[in-house]
C-alpha cells in the first residue's frame, strides 16, 4: 500500500549544521592537520555527551521529569569502570588490542549495570512520589545527586582517581600531517553504534513507537491500552545505563575521575538536550556534536570564549527554533 | 455489552464535577450524551476511561466492575476513547498512529488487511497521507484518523467526545456513515455531541446532563418529537435546526 503513497520530507537543516560548522571552522583554524585533529576530538566529545544525554532527553520527553540527578549515574558508571579496569591492569597494560578490548568490555558492562540499578532505585524511591510536581522533582533529584556524590566519596574517596588508557589505545594515529588520538576514534565509533541501536529501536520497533508516542501524549498511549508506567521505568533504567556507559567513556577521555564528574557534566547535558529539543534523539545527537565541535574549535581559536561557547550556541539555537532543533513535545 | 454508571462522583483537585451520575448505555446501540458546556459530559467519558478516578459510585461494563481499573486495563476490556482534542500523535505518521492503535499487531502486516481496506474506504484521506506526519493533517482529517484509530481493531465500546466539532458538513456526513458502520458491528457507542443534527441522525438513546448529573434519559425519538422537552432540557428546538 505504502509504495504508491507520498513520503514525508525529513528536516535536514539541523543535522547539516554539524558539517557546516566544521567547514566554517576550517579556514579559521588554518592548517588542515590541526583542523582534522580538532574535528575528531570534537566528534568524540560530542558522541560521549550524546551517549550520556540521550537517555535524559527521553526521560524528559516521555516522563516530563526534570531529573537534575542524572549526573549521579554518570559518576557511578565512571567509578565502577575505573575499579574494574584497575582490577584488570594486566590486560589493560598489555600491548594486545584484543586484551585491552577484553578489559574494556566488562568495565563498560559493569558501568551500565550499576548505573541501571542506581537508576531503578532512584526512580522508585525519589522520582515516583513526585511525578507531575516539577519543583519537587528539581529539589529531590538534586538532593539525590548530592547523596550519590557523598556515597561515592565514602566508597572511592574524595580525591581524583587517575585512569590510564589501555596500552593499545594510547597515542595517536597519523593521518597525513594530522594526529588523531586512538581512543577518540573508539569513542566516536561506540557513540555511532549507540546511535544506530537507538534509532533502530525508536523507529523500527513497536516499543520505539510507544516511546515516541509517549513523549507526545502519555494519556493517549494509556487510552490505547498500554501501561505507560512500565515504559517509564524501562526508559529511566535504560537512560541510566547509557549514562553509566557515557561516564566510563568520559573517565577514559579525561584519564581520571572525580566524585563531582556528574555535576560537571550535568550543565553540558542540559544544554545539549535543550538545543536538540526535549525528547528528540536526533536533536540530542545534533546538539551534542555541535557542542563538542564548538568547544574544541573555540578552545583552540579563542580560549577565553570557550566557556561561553555552549551557552552562546544555546541562545542562538533557541532564538532560531525556540523549542530546539527537532522539537517533539509541546512543552 | 452494556455500560452502566451508578452514583458516580468525580473530583478534580478541589472541584466536585460529577455529582452522582446514573447512566445506562445499552449494548450495541448509540447513546448520545448531551448538555450545555460545563455540564460534565467530558468528565463522564474520562471517568469511564479511568483518566480521572471516580471518588464514589460504580462503573460497570458487561457486568464487570471497572471503577478502580487503570486506563490501560479498561482499554484492554475493549473500550476505545477518542478525546475532544482527538489525541493524535502529531509527529508520528498516519501509518504509525494506526499501527500503535492495533495492540495485537507488531507490524502493519499483522493488521487485518480487510479491516484496513475498509477503514481506508471510509476515510480515503488516510491512504493519501499514509506516510505523512499526522500533525500536518487538517482538523477533519485528524478526526478521521482518530476515529479510524479507534476502529482499527474490533471494540466493544466506543467513547467519542464531540466527533463533529469544527468539521465541515460534508465530512460530518462521512463521520456519520463511519459511526453507523461501527454500530452495525454491534459495537456500543457513547457519544458526547453538541451538533443536534448528528445526534438525531445517529442516536438511539439520549442522556442529558446538567450540573454534573444526568437530568434526562430516554429514547432519541421521544426527544425529537417533543419540542417542549428539547426547549426545557437543551434550551433549543430541533425544529429550528431543520
Amino acid at each position: 500500500m505504502s509504495a504508491t503513497l507520498p513520503r514525508t520530507r525529513f528536516d535536514v537543516v539541523p543535522l547539516a549544521l554539524v558539517p557546516a560548522l566544521a567547514l566554517a571552522a576550517w579556514p579559521l583554524v588554518g592548517t588542515s592537520s590541526t583542523w582534522l585533529t580538532l574535528t575528531v576530538a570534537g566528534l568524540a566529545m560530542g558522541m560521549i555527551v550524546f551517549i550520556v544525554a540521550s537517555g535524559l532527553t527521553l526521560v524528559f520527553g516521555l516522563m516530563d521529569v526534570l531529573n537534575f540527578g542524572h549526573g549521579v549515574f554518570i559518576a557511578f558508571g565512571a567509578f565502577i569502570a575505573t575499579s574494574v579496569l584497575g582490577g584488570l591492569a594486566d590486560w589493560t597494560g598489555a600491548d594486545s588490542l584484543w586484551l585491552n578490548l577484553a578489559a574494556l568490555l566488562p568495565a563498560m558492562l559493569a558501568a551500565m549495570a550499576l548505573a541501571a540499578a542506581v537508576g531503578w532505585a532512584f526512580e522508585r524511591v525519589l522520582v515516583r512520589p513526585v511525578y507531575g510536581q516539577h519543583l519537587k522533582q528539581i529539589l529531590i533529584t538534586m538532593g539525590g545527586m548530592i547523596i550519590g556524590e557523598e556515597l561515592i566519596k565514602a566508597i572511592w574517596g574524595p580525591a581524583l582517581v587517575p585512569l590510564s588508557l589501555p596500552a593499545a589505545l594510547r597515542g595517536v594515529l597519523a593521518l597525513g600531517d594530522a594526529s588523531v588520538e586512538k581512543f577518540r576514534l573508539l569513542a566516536t565509533g561506540l557513540g555511532a553504534l549507540v546511535l544506530v541501536a537507538m534509532l533502530y529501536l525508536l523507529n523500527r520497533t513497536k516499543l520505539g513507537l510507544l516511546v515516541r508516542a509517549g513523549v507526545q501524549d502519555r494519556e493517549m498511549v494509556e487510552s490505547l491500552g498500554y501501561p505507560i508506567r512500565r515504559l517509564f521505568v524501562g526508559v529511566f533504567v535504560a537512560g541510566s545505563a547509557l549514562a553509566g556507559l557515557g561516564g566510563a567513556l568520559w573517565a577514559l577521555y579525561q584519564q581520571g575521575v572525580v566524585p563531582q564528574i556528574g555535576a560537571q557534566l550535568n550543565v553540558l547535558i542540559f544544554i545539549v538536550i535543550i538545543i536538540g529539543g526535549l525528547g528528540s534523539t536526533l536533536g540530542c545527537l545534533a546538539g551534542a556534536l555541535l557542542v563538542g565541535l564548538l568547544a574544541n574549535y573555540t578552545g583552540f581559536l579563542w580560549p577565553k570564549l570557550a566557556l561561553f561557547s555552549n551557552i552562546g550556541l544555546m541562545v542562538l539555537v533557541l532564538l532560531w527554533r525556540p523549542r530546539g532543533l527537532y522539537p517533539v513535545t509541546s512543552r | 455489552m452494556t455500560l452502566s454508571l451508578q452514583g458516580v462522583h468525580t473530583h478534580i483537585g478541589a472541584y466536585h464535577i460529577l455529582h452522582g451520575v446514573d447512566l445506562e448505555v445499552p449494548a450495541g446501540q448509540v447513546t448520545m450524551l448531551l448538555g450545555r458546556n460545563g455540564a460534565g459530559k467530558t468528565t463522564t467519558l474520562r471517568t469511564i476511561m479511568g483518566l480521572w478516578a471516580a471518588s464514589a459510585g460504580r462503573v460497570a461494563f458487561g457486568g464487570q466492575d471497572i471503577t478502580r481499573l487503570g486506563t490501560p486495563a479498561i482499554a484492554q476490556c475493549g473500550v476505545a476513547y477518542v478525546p475532544e482534542n482527538m489525541g493524535i500523535f502529531g509527529d508520528l505518521t498516519v501509518r504509525e498512529n494506526l499501527l500503535l492503535a492495533a495492540r495485537g499487531a507488531r507490524t502493519l502486516d499483522d493488521i487485518d488487511t480487510q479491516r484496513l481496506d475498509w477503514l481506508c474506504g471510509l476515510f480515503p484521506a488516510l491512504r493519501t497521507f499514509w506516510l505523512h506526519p499526522a500533525g500536518a493533517l487538517s482538523g477533519g482529517q485528524k478526526q478521521m484518523l482518530a476515529i479510524a484509530r479507534a476502529m482499527i481493531e474490533p471494540r466493544r465500546l466506543l467513547l467519542v467526545d464531540e466527533p463533529s466539532k469544527g468539521l465541515a458538513p460534508a465530512i460530518v456526513q462521512n463521520l456519520i456513515a463511519a459511526l453507523r458502520e461501527m454500530k452495525a458491528t454491534q459495537t456500543t457507542l457513547l457519544l458526547v455531541e453538541q451538533n443536534f443534527a448528528l445526534a438525531r441522525a445517529l442516536g438511539d438513546h439520549v442522556a442529558v446532563m446538567d450540573n454534573g448529573r444526568v437530568v434526562h434519559r430516554g429514547s432519541m425519538a421521544a426527544l425529537v418529537d417533543d419540542d417542549a422537552l428539547q426547549q426545557r432540557l437543551l434550551g433549543l428546538s430541533l425544529g429550528a435546526h431543520q
